[in-house]
């Protein structure tokens, strides 16, 4: 990590932080876990602290391609803010993986209860949300692929 | 900007170089190793590129890949005539080499630093040489972080060079479209960012790959906190001279073939932010 003031976390105020914090628990999930399965109730979320997930997606007849890989200090979910709070892709544990698990319904009703530390909340995740979507549209221009070459390939 | 271009006899006149091996790599991708027939260039620097002539069909703009006394290595894609030329020709083939050209990615002013390169495909050809060069001089710099983006696994260049750069480098490698095979990571090489053990505020940062992933890893990089003065970029663009008289390869004020391909993204990033008429 850069820093940890670079994970999701660190996106928080110190104090909603601190006030997020109380709703969670750590965990550990055995290698190759089924963490969610899209469609299912978003009921948890999770801040990853070692290890790594993958998400992935149902295909009919083969095995889910993984579209994203998260890692320490990522936010792993983020369906349970909205709703119908459905899991919208898979995810599954890659090697032994530590979290924080987070209550997703108490941290919804805090949020309600307490508009300023909802807002962080929200904030937070959206942010989250935005990076993930525009890594998403970049990867839709296969920009890796050739003729797009770098330096090394030329034009001719 | 901190190497002088091509100047005098060598900018204009191929110098016949032969190709002492040649290596396949990633599909459409090879690897070439250049040797002087008789007398060799002047010396190249990391970042800098020769324009690599094949005879009876043309010549392009091609990074060192690997500096190696007077002998210079290039990874070549094919993509057009004169690249598919090059990337067919085999152990022992002429070519004219003029060079060197361009700026370098000044390696020696981040002595202290921590060091960031971000490769996207064939992007890390240009960063190699920069990688070799830093692992060569333990001590020299601070930590040195390697974040590779390709877009399958299979596309991944020196893929077991890469490997063994592990120890004394962490090096982090993401793909767009894993296959059933790969275990590693998948996503943005500006998702590794977070993962990478640097300090922003300090660090020196190179990347090279297609012009988006350089506007998205150094925006990411100055959020993050970097000084855009130290967040060096390798630009592209159609170059015919390489000796700064054409005109092709204009960008604003500049002219890549000389005034770059390396530029810091203080002069970078406004110029990339035009839109083109």
């Amino acid at each position: 990590m850069t820093t940890s003031q670079h994970g999701f976390l660190g996106a928080l105020p110190p104090a909603h932080r601190d006030r997020l914090a109380e709703f969670a628990h750590e965990v550990e999930i055995p290698a190759g876990a089924r963490i969610f399965e899209e469609g299912g109730a978003a009921d948890r979320f999770w801040i990853i602290r070692s290890g790594g997930a993958a998400l992935d997606v149902h295909v009919p007849g083969r095995p889910p391609p993984v579209v994203e890989t998260l890692g320490e200090g990522d936010l792993l979910g983020w369906s349970w803010l909205f709703e119908p709070y459905r899991w919208h892709l898979g995810a599954q544990a890659r090697g032994r993986l530590r979290a924080a698990e987070f209550d997703a319904g108490r941290v919804r009703t805090a949020c309600g209860q307490d508009p300023a530390f909802g807002l962080a909340v929200t904030g937070a995740v959206a942010a989250v949300i935005a990076r993930r979507l525009k890594a998403t549209r970049t990867r839709l221009l296969d920009l890796y692929a050739p003729p797009g070459a770098g330096a090394g390939g030329g034009d001719g | 900007m901190t190497a002088p271009g091509a100047v005098g006899r060598s900018a204009a006149l191929p110098v016949p170089y032969r190709v002492a091996a040649r290596a396949a790599g990633a599909p459409g991708t090879a690897t070439i190793v250049l040797e002087p027939v008789r007398s060799a260039l002047p010396p190249f620097t990391p970042g800098q590129f020769a324009m690599v002539y094949a005879f009876g069909v043309g010549d392009i703009p091609l990074s060192v890949s690997g500096i190696d006394g007077d002998r210079l290595t290039h990874t070549v894609r094919s993509v057009g005539p004169v690249s598919a030329a090059l990337h067919g020709l085999e152990a022992g083939a002429t070519v004219g080499v003029r060079g060197p050209f361009g700026t370098d990615w000044g390696l020696p002013a981040a002595a202290g630093r921590d060091l960031l390169v971000v490769a996207g495909g064939i992007g890390l050809a240009p960063l190699r040489p920069l990688v070799r060069a830093a692992l060569a001089a333990p001590g020299e710099y601070g930590r040195l972080n390697v974040l590779i983006g390709s877009r399958t696994p299979q596309d991944l260049l020196y893929a077991q060079e890469t490997r063994a750069w592990a120890p004394r480098a962490r090096v982090l490698v993401t793909v767009d479209r894993p296959d059933g095979r790969w275990r590693g990571e998948v996503g943005v090489v500006t998702a590794l960012l977070d993962r990478a053990g640097f300090d922003p505020g300090t660090a020196a940062a190179f990347v090279c790959g297609p012009e988006p992933m350089i506007r998205a890893t150094a925006a990411e990089l100055v959020r993050l906190g970097a000084d855009p003065g130290r967040i060096m970029v390798s630009l592209e663009r159609t170059m015919h001279c390489a000796t700064g008289h054409c005109g092709h390869c204009q960008l604003g004020p500049l002219l890549l073939c000389r005034d770059g391909p390396v530029v810091s993204w203080t002069t970078a990033e406004p110029l990339l932010l035009v839109r083109e008429l």
